[in-house]
């Protein structure tokens, strides 16, 4: 158990003063939902989708620090106007560390359940339209098993809490 | 990665007042204890206080007199009772580790609560593999020890016994004085230990009345400087040291002694003690005038410990609801409002805590959990700023977490 220094660029700063897209979205195409409060961590994207499968418009909620704001606020911006295809495949969590101008490496995971929200999203997507480009890989993303780690962990000490709740009932 | 904070640090320009109310991390160090150490740098007791010429004559005088001073501060019978170390974490290693060496023949079992201090459970984790086994005594939902489940776990072969005065995160006050009596009539050959570093200066105590066995104080803890603190080993206790190297005036303790740090600590020691009723009723004024600001004009927060005479008089502990707490102190930092919080993001762990998490918190209380502590130096004024700088924050971050991670 240790502190350890959170030298946060001036970009992840700025981005946590003034995130972009922030806000649930009604009219939303597809809602999906990475991390766990547990871990502290937990985000939610809102995508809107057009008819030629292209983001038109992505919003979102977090439950986080700096860094889990920051990255979720860039992930909205820059998947705006791009297919899913293309989302699919450029973003990544270290595209997204490098757009907030790098983390500290124990933040990395807040980018990596950033990115993690946005692969469920689409995948959501198609599992309601009910068929699944070829693109699509059938295995998770090294995103989406570090997110179903994280939210695995946060069940175990969920668990926990729960237990050494009862008992001081 | 320097030059991020640097970036950082600009952005605080313009902060029109700070109050720092993060005490249990750091402090600031008054300018009369500063004043008091200064010339032990290079006016007078400069020298080795083991050696024969006048500074190193100076210096053991210096050394013994701020000794004796610490020794009666906490009621020990004489100062070799005390041991200056660089702090309360050594304290606490060579308390534990240094006992544990010295006491084979006690038995392998270590006692502590659940909610030590960090070092405490680190160093019996260490123990671990010279063959210890700790228990933890669970606390009940104000951070209070079970006295009952001490009982139960105290044996034969309990060797050491070490629990908190008072606890850093939540300030509550530990029944330390029945606890020894449960742990002596249980086996009369356990040594007990505190870690009264949150104790000292806060709440009066006296280790003859307490009968501990051994106790640990802090420096920086009573606003002296950091980098030194004392353990106090009633005499008869046999502790060895933890580490090597030359001995001079403190035998537990190798290497040249530093005067200055020792000189501030002593000077810390006095001030907080020679007024010590008004100190502490400042303390607990404005302490409470913190909490009862915050928990009667805002929604969905909860007081974390032991309230009234059960919690040290300078310490405020609260959960945010929906609200996580590294964000909050980040937003708070942008305003010159300094605190800690218990989230995990905060703490680089997945995991809140452990203090707030054996209360049985839920994870959106411990996350959002913010840690100040006053001292007699703050105003009226600076409570106000943080009374006015605390709801606009909470909402700002309550606002980016919306409808997410509400458990």
């Amino acid at each position: 158990m240790s502190r350890v220094p959170l030298p946060y660029t001036a970009k992840v700063l700025d981005l946590f003063r003034n995130p972009k897209n922030l806000g649930k979205m009604e009219d939303a195409t597809v809602v999906a939902v990475a991390g766990n409060p547990a871990c502290g961590d937990m985000v939610t994207f809102y995508l809107k989708i057009s008819d030629q499968e292209v983001i038109e418009k992505a919003t979102f909620e977090s439950y986080g620090c700096a860094a889990n704001i920051a990255t979720s606020s860039i992930v909205t911006e820059i998947i705006k106007g791009l297919t899913l295809k293309a989302a699919w495949e450029d973003i990544t969590w270290k595209k997204v560390t490098e757009e907030v101008g790098g983390l500290p490496s124990i933040k990395f995971h807040c980018g990596v359940l950033a990115v993690g929200a946005l692969k469920r999203a689409i995948r959501l997507y198609f599992e309601k339209k009910g068929a699944a480009p070829e693109w699509l890989p059938k295995d998770h993303t090294f995103e989406e098993k570090q997110a179903l780690e994280e939210e695995e962990l946060a069940k175990m000490l969920s668990k926990r809490l729960k237990t050494a709740e009862e008992e001081k009932k | 990665m320097v030059e991020n904070v640097k970036e950082l640090l600009k952005l605080h320009e313009g902060i029109k007042h700070e109050v720092y109310l993060d005490n249990e991390n750091s402090t600031v160090v008054p300018q009369e204890v500063l004043d008091a150490m200064l010339p032990y740098y290079g006016k007078l007791a400069y020298g080795n206080p083991t050696l024969t010429h006048k500074p190193g004559w100076e210096a053991f005088t210096a050394i013994m007199t701020a000794s004796k001073q610490i020794a009666e501060s906490v009621g020990a019978k004489n100062l070799e009772e005390i041991t200056f170390t660089p702090g309360e974490t050594e304290a606490n290693n060579l308390a534990l580790m240094g006992a544990a060496a010295a006491n084979p023949q006690k038995g392998k079992k270590i006692v502590i609560s659940e909610i030590e201090p960090i070092n405490v459970l680190n160093v019996t984790d260490l123990l671990k593999k010279q063959g210890y086994t700790t228990t933890k005594v669970p606390v009940d939902k104000e951070g209070t020890l079970s006295l009952e489940k001490l009982k139960e776990a105290v044996d034969k072969d309990t060797a050491l016994v070490s629990i908190h005065l008072v606890n850093n995160e939540i300030g509550t006050i530990q029944p330390i004085k029945e606890a020894v009596e449960i742990v002596k009539d249980q086996n009369p050959a356990a040594i007990f230990h505190t870690d009264a570093s949150d104790a000292y200066g806060r709440i009066p105590f006296n280790v003859q009345d307490l009968k501990v066995d051994m106790a640990t104080l802090s420096s920086f803890k009573i606003l002296g400087p950091r980098g030194t603190g004392a353990l106090y080993i009633r005499e008869g206790i046999n502790v060895e040291r933890i580490l090597e190297g030359p001995i001079g005036t403190q035998k537990l303790w190798p290497g040249i002694e530093n005067t200055p740090l020792i000189m501030g600590f002593a000077k810390a020691s006095e001030l907080a003690f020679s007024n010590f009723n008004a100190n502490v009723a400042r303390m607990r004024y404005l302490r409470d005038k913190l909490v009862n600001g915050v928990l009667q004009t805002m929604t969905d927060v909860k007081f974390n410990g032991a309230t009234g005479d059960r919690r040290s008089p300078d310490n405020a502990n609260i959960s945010f609801l929906r609200c996580e707490g590294e964000a909050l102190t980040i937003e708070l930092s942008l305003k010159g409002v300094y605190v800690s919080s218990g989230s995990a993001c905060s703490r680089r762990l997945l995991q809140p805590s452990h203090v707030l998490v054996a209360l049985g918190r839920h994870f959106s209380e411990a996350h959002g959990s913010i840690l100040m502590k006053t001292t007699r130096y703050q105003t009226e004024e600076d409570i106000n700023y943080v009374l006015d700088s605390i709801p606009s924050s909470v909402e700002r971050i309550r606002g980016i977490v919306g409808s997410t991670g509400v458990d």
